[in-house]
Parts: structure tokens; C-alpha cells; sequence
């Protein structure tokens, strides 16, 4: 909604345009108390936001939107209603989420607060929600999302997802920021829960509307979308019936959602085309290995160390190479993996990552170094931050205690 | 290009909103190309067929203007055309003319004084 009304009364206008939003709630709340909730909730506040739009722009009788051609439209009874309702169809609300998703990733703003916009502005959280997804305090977000705003407003303009080239240069920065909101979701360092199935959704949601957009069904995107599908699959197996979290190891391979690893698979096909080959196709590629193994012992280890090492070679990080030696530690016994995380460049930076330590635990563990694993696990639960996790390392930490 | 307005008789504002909202979309499309032709100098509005009439130097008010309903003008449009004959070209495309109604094409008297 707020998406619509901002093309409506221009990016300058985006609290006016949530205020509207705010009023079509406040009404809800207020009919809806009187008459108990219509049948179709959604196309009742839809419909509300609209007349509200359509008194303000009255009042005004100036659109302050602006395109100009949209201004002259808006300005005029003869077409004020019949063009308001067009934009309320499902096609142009659509590409009015895609002009917001492309303005919030503004090369002026940081990733993160991106990031924290979309959420805001496209997925409906509140200032509180963005700040639990983003592990910081509200007073933090409170700051930096009208700070965002303005520089948003500043651009004068949404958008125009209809200029090739433009929507071809930023596309890069939308696919990070949907990326980010992804994992905010799937390893998120919320305080409360290890996993965000929510911020996961949206994610998805988000990625799909960019498919439908001609200049957006990129290769890089259809790999973007398998890894979200692949990850997501594997949702129901990382967290137990008892709110633990569950290594890949423990994980029962039944709970995985067989459709969306199918469907994750399709996108990995359909992303196989072009010249360019993304960390998001070599992630994705990762995650389909583990999804098509039925057991752990059936994974294609040397399938998944190469995709590392290519990974290694188009979008080093440390992180790749600590995951690159844990697999080869699957593949060819801990002395080896132990080896190649010695051998990390930029070790340093993965010094307060708790599972730097619990992976160096697990393999001192699987060859017999119980005191050295302890030392490790205890190191990793210091590190912990969120109670899931500190309950996962205690867990491996008795792990030890029992073998030693 | 000289400007002209356009005065649209006959507009039926009794039909259903279904209706309504139909005829709208079709005055909407129609502007658009007369838009994106560079022929639309003002879309205007729609008028209310009742109001008041102020006259001469009594400055009299009356109701009014009651004449019949087709006959009363139901708003207006400012349109840049390059003479009389394409401007009335461009108004045989109105919707009002689907309707039975009728579009009045006037020329913008320039006075030099």
C-alpha cells in the first residue's frame, strides 16, 4: 500500500503516503469494532487507503507527484478516479513494490539500512520488528530509518524500473539486500531464535516479484531464488520440536520440504544460462547438493569442496573458507580439515564467529582430542548470541565431556 | 499549434456506478493519447449540470442554467491542434460520442489590443 501511495504523492511525500496508510488502519479499527471484520480484510483497507488518497489529492487539488504526465492525470476529475483505481490493480501495485525495492537499495545507503528499509517500507514491519531482525535496540533503528527516509526523499524521484540501464546496474544491489534479508532470516543473530522463518518468507516473496519483472528474471536471480527455496526447504529440519538447533549431522532429512527443494531445483535450472557465474548459483549449487542426499553419508563431498573452491576463487571470505574446510574435513578426516582452517588468510576476523570455534571443536572431538574440543565448544558458548545456540555448543560441549 | 476548447453536451451522469466507472476508463484512455500526442494543454473537469446564474448589471442570481440535459455543457477541455479541422478530428474520438452526446470544438479567440 504505502509502495502505491508513494508513487502516488512522490518520494518527497513518503510520510504523508504512510499516514494515509496509517488512517485506511485507524478506520479498520474503527468500523471494524461496530460491523466484526469484513469477508476480504485486505480489499477493505485497500479500497480505504484509495478514497483517503482520493480526498488528499482533493484537498490539495495539486498532485504532488512527480511524474509530470501522472500530476495532469491526478489533477483532474475526469480521470482522478479512473487513474487511482488503475494503480490499485494488482499489476501496478507490483510494480510499485519493484520501484520501492529498487529505490531503498539507493547507492547513498549502507547495506544494512537498505535492508532495514525494505522491511519497513515493503514487508510492514514496525520500528521494534526491524530492530529484533537487525539483533539492535530501538532507539538505534528509530534513528536510521527516518535518516534512510531522507536521503531516500532526496532522490526526488522513485525509481523508474522501466529505464533498462539503470534497472540493470542496481539490480546487483537489490539481489544483495533480498541476499541479506534472506540470511537475517536463516542464521540470524536474533536474541530469541536462532531462525526467522518470517524474514525468510518475505525474502522469497520479494526475489519472486523481481522473476516476474522482464530486466529482473535474471540468471543471477533464478540462483538467488533456488538458494532461498534449498534453504527454506531445510527450515524444518535446522530447529527441533524442542526449539533446538539442529547441526546439518542431526538433522532429521525427513522434515525437509520435499516441494521446495523441487522447486529450488527448477530455479538452479533455469539460473543455468549466460556467462556469469554468481556466489548466489555456487551457494545455491552447495545447498542442492545437501538437499538431494538422502543421508549424510550419501553427500557428494568432492562435488561440494569444488564448488567451495570456486567460490573461493569469485567471492572469497573467510567464512567460505572456513565452510570449504569443514567439507573437506567430511571428505578426507579432521586432520585435514584442522590443516586447512590453519591455513585461513584473515583468520583474525573470524575470531569472535562462535562457529570458528565449535568447528574447530568438532573436528579436536571427531579425532579424539576431548580436553582441546572442550576448550573450544567453551570458547564458542562465550561467543554465543542468542540462547539457541548457547543451548546447540552446550549440547557438543557434553558431547565431550561423555567421550572424554 | 492554436488552442481550442472542447465542450462536451450530453454527458449521462444518471448511469450506474458500474457504468460510470466503465465510460470513465474510456475518457481516461482517450486523454492519454491526446497526451502523449501533445494535444492536451488542460484535461478540465467535469461539470454538475445545476448551479446558479449571475446576469447583468443587477447582477441577478438564478437557478439554473435548466436546459434540457443534453443540451447543458458537462465540462470542458483545453486542446492545441494545428487548425480548426484537426482539432475537430481529434474530438471524434471522444466517448461522449458513443453516448449520443456532443462535443462543442471552439476555437481560442485571440484579441489584439
Amino acid at each position: 500500500m504505502v509502495a502505491v501511495l508513494t508513487r502516488i504523492f512522490g518520494v518527497r511525500n513518503l510520510a504523508l503516503a504512510e499516514d494515509v496508510v496509517q488512517d485506511a488502519f485507524c478506520r479498520a479499527l474503527e468500523v471494524w469494532a461496530f460491523r466484526g471484520v469484513p469477508e476480504n480484510p485486505s480489499a477493505w483497507l485497500m479500497a480505504a487507503a484509495k478514497n483517503r488518497a482520493l480526498d488528499v489529492l482533493r484537498r490539495e487539488r495539486t498532485a504532488r507527484t512527480y511524474e509530470p504526465e501522472l500530476s495532469r492525470f491526478l489533477g483532474s476529475e475526469w480521470t482522478l478516479a479512473p487513474e487511482i483505481e488503475e494503480m490499485f490493480t494488482d499489476k501496478a501495485i507490483k510494480d510499485d513494490q519493484l520501484r520501492v525495492m529498487f529505490s531503498c537499495c539507493h547507492p547513498r545507503l549502507p547495506e544494512e539500512a537498505q535492508v532495514m528499509l525494505i522491511l519497513h517500507i515493503l514487508c510492514g514491519f514496525g520500528v521494534e520488528e526491524v530492530a529484533s531482525a537487525f539483533v539492535t535496540t530501538y532507539t538505534a533503528v528509530e534513528k536510521r530509518i527516518p535518516r534512510a527516509k531522507k536521503i531516500l526523499a532526496g532522490s526526488k524521484k522513485l525509481f523508474d524500473t522501466r529505464a533498462p540501464a539503470d534497472f540493470t546496474a542496481r539490480l546487483p544491489a537489490v539481489l544483495r539486500a533480498l541476499y541479506l534479508l534472506f540470511n537475517e532470516g536463516y542464521h540470524g543473530a536474533s536474541a530469541e531464535f536462532a531462525v526467522r522463518a518470517e524474514l525468510c518468507q518475505e525474502a522469497i516473496r520479494l526475489a519472486r516479484l523481481l522473476l516476474e519483472h522482464p530486466l529482473g528474471a535474471t540468471p543471477a536471480t533464478y540462483a538467488l531464488t533456488a538458494l532461498m527455496y534449498l534453504g527454506a526447504a531445510r527450515l524444518p529440519g535446522r530447529v527441533d520440536a524442542a526449539g533446538d538447533l539442529n547441526s546439518l549431522a542431526d538433522q532429521d532429512r525427513s522434515k525437509w520440504d520435499r516441494n521446495l527443494i523441487s522447486e529450488g531445483l527448477n530455479y538452479l535450472d533455469l539460473a543455468a544460462s549466460g556467462p556469469n557465474i554468481t556466489e548466489y548459483h555456487i551457494e545455491a549449487a552447495i545447498s542442492s547438493v545437501h538437499a538431494i542426499a538422502t543421508r549424510l553419508e550419501d553427500t557428494d563431498w568432492d562435488e561440494i569442496v569444488s564448488l567451495y573452491d570456486t567460490l573461493m576463487t569469485i567471492h572469497p571470505s573467510p567464512i567460505v573458507a572456513l565452510n570449504r574446510a569443514i567439507a573437506i574435513a567430511q571428505r578426507d578426516g579432521p586432520e585435514r580439515g584442522l590443516e586447512e582452517i590453519d591455513s585461513i588468510a584473515d583468520a583474525d576476523r573470524l575470531q569472535s564467529y562462535p562457529f570458528y570455534a565449535a568447528a574447530l571443536g568438532e573436528l579436536e572431538l571427531r579425532r579424539g582430542q576431548y580436553d582441546s574440543a572442550s576448550a573450544h565448544f567453551l570458547t564458542a558458548i562465550g561467543l554465543a548470541r542468542n540462547e539457541m545456540e548457547r543451548r546447540f555448543l552446550k549440547q557438543r560441549l557434553s558431547a565431550c565431556e561423555r567421550a572424554g | 499549434m492554436r488552442d481550442f476548447t472542447f465542450l462536451y453536451r450530453g454527458l449521462d451522469t444518471s448511469a450506474s456506478p458500474e457504468q460510470m466507472q466503465q465510460t470513465m476508463q474510456k475518457w481516461r484512455t482517450w486523454f492519454k493519447e491526446l497526451g502523449e500526442k501533445g494535444h492536451l494543454k488542460d484535461i478540465g473537469h467535469p461539470l454538475e449540470t445545476a448551479g446558479k446564474v449571475v446576469k447583468g448589471t443587477q447582477k441577478a442570481v438564478t437557478d439554473g442554467p435548466f436546459a434540457e440535459a443534453k443540451d447543458v455543457v458537462g465540462g470542458f477541455t483545453l486542446i492545441q491542434a494545428r487548425d480548426l479541422e484537426q482539432a475537430v478530428e481529434i474530438s471524434k474520438g471522444c466517448p461522449i460520442l458513443e453516448l449520443g452526446g456532443s462535443v462543442e470544438v471552439r476555437p481560442i479567440q485571440v484579441l489584439n489590443m
